[in-house]
């Protein structure tokens, strides 16, 4: 049960985002650019499997399998799948661009000074760009906010992971703008 | 050197909003939502929070910023922030503003780590469910603004003279892109 009495029943962060909307709008509005908006070299899977894989190593169980159910769903792929890049993406079938990414995004997560100059300039050397950089920590560190939003007030998320994949294609289709705001 | 390429000698998350105007309109605006919109906590103790977290963080430009304007909004009795952030003595602030401060440190550690002792003792100290969540919130959101300042590298200025003009102006004028 949730730390607060958020007088909604809603699980993870939607929870917290009726209970205050004026700033659960925002928050929206900063997921829809960083993971939906199409005006990004980065493709929707790859910034949803960075904000899964931030969130699996914060431990947080709503955000993981809402955000890698989200990559399932653009990959196309099954759950093994995202389930081995979060647990170990050196070893997954993923593009080295995207591994050099994500080892950016590893470093946000312990925090924004472990990230080297050697793990910027790898993942330059692999064609990504300053934008597409700048993208991976913003959304690495979003997650380190989302997540503690929804650990830090102990919401409750439902713990079957078939439910996160049944609702990823409605979220893919209407984005996050409205997510979560309509009880 | 930022460790990617923006404008030069523009201090810290200001140069990361003007590379990135799209996102910097939403981190704007829960800046100024957060640390000065309707709250039962007051900016002074917003910021306060903020400048704790960041501390916390060793995240020096959102520390000495935040700490700046956290001594503007509490005027003739701005020595509470130095006493927190470089005393570590929290004499002067309220039983409440402890057990929330106290919650804001365990979330900058991981949102897991803050018990149910943790909030029963802020509740008994006054703080309402309001307080609790917007102090949570802005512990969680200087966990991404730290983040994002120092995991690009932008530039932090030293000195303290910078920071107080930076402080007064986000306490008189607020956060806009």
């Amino acid at each position: 049960m949730a730390y607060i009495d958020l007088q909604n029943d809603l699980p993870g962060i939607r929870g917290p985002m009726i209970y205050r909307p004026e700033t659960g709008t925002i928050l929206n509005e900063l997921a829809e650019v960083l993971l939906h908006d199409e005006n990004n070299t980065l493709s929707r899977g790859d910034r949803e499997m960075i904000g899964a894989y931030v969130s699996s190593e914060n431990d947080c169980f709503f955000c993981q399998h809402v955000h890698g159910a989200m990559a399932q769903h653009y990959y196309q792929c099954d759950t093994p799948f995202i389930d081995q890049v979060k647990k170990d993406f050196q070893s997954a079938d993923i593009s080295e661009k995207l591994k050099s990414l994500l080892t950016i995004a590893g470093s946000v997560q312990k925090g924004g000074k472990q990230v080297t100059r050697e793990q910027i300039d790898n993942a330059k050397s692999l064609g990504a760009t300053d934008r597409e950089i700048h993208d991976t920590v913003l959304i690495a560190a979003a997650f380190c906010m989302f997540n503690r939003y929804v650990d830090g007030l102990n919401t409750w998320a439902p713990t079957d992971r078939q439910i996160y994949i049944d609702r990823a294609p409605m979220r893919a289709r209407e984005g996050y703008s409205q997510a979560g705001l309509v009880k | 050197m930022a460790h990617i390429e923006v404008e030069e000698g523009v201090p810290g998350i200001r140069s990361l909003f003007n590379f990135r105007p799209e996102t910097g309109k939403p981190l704007c605006e829960l800046a100024e939502v957060l640390l000065r919109g309707p709250s039962p906590l007051s900016s002074a103790e917003r910021e306060l929070i903020a400048a704790y977290v960041s501390h916390r963080n060793g995240c020096m430009f959102c520390m000495n910023s935040h700490a700046a304007a956290a001594r503007c909004w509490y005027g003739n009795q701005k020595h509470i922030v130095d006493e927190l952030l470089h005393e570590h003595n929290a004499n002067s602030l309220s039983h409440k503003m402890k057990a929330l401060l106290l919650i804001a440190g365990k979330v900058q550690t991981n949102g897991k780590s803050v018990t149910t002792d943790d909030i029963n003792a802020a509740k008994k100290a006054g703080a309402n469910d309001t307080d609790i969540h917007d102090t949570v919130l802005i512990a969680a959101s200087f966990s991404l603004f730290n983040r994002y300042v120092d995991g690009l590298a932008s530039y932090t200025p030293t000195g303290e003279a910078a920071y107080e003009e930076m402080g007064k102006r986000m306490c008189l004028k607020g956060y806009h892109i």
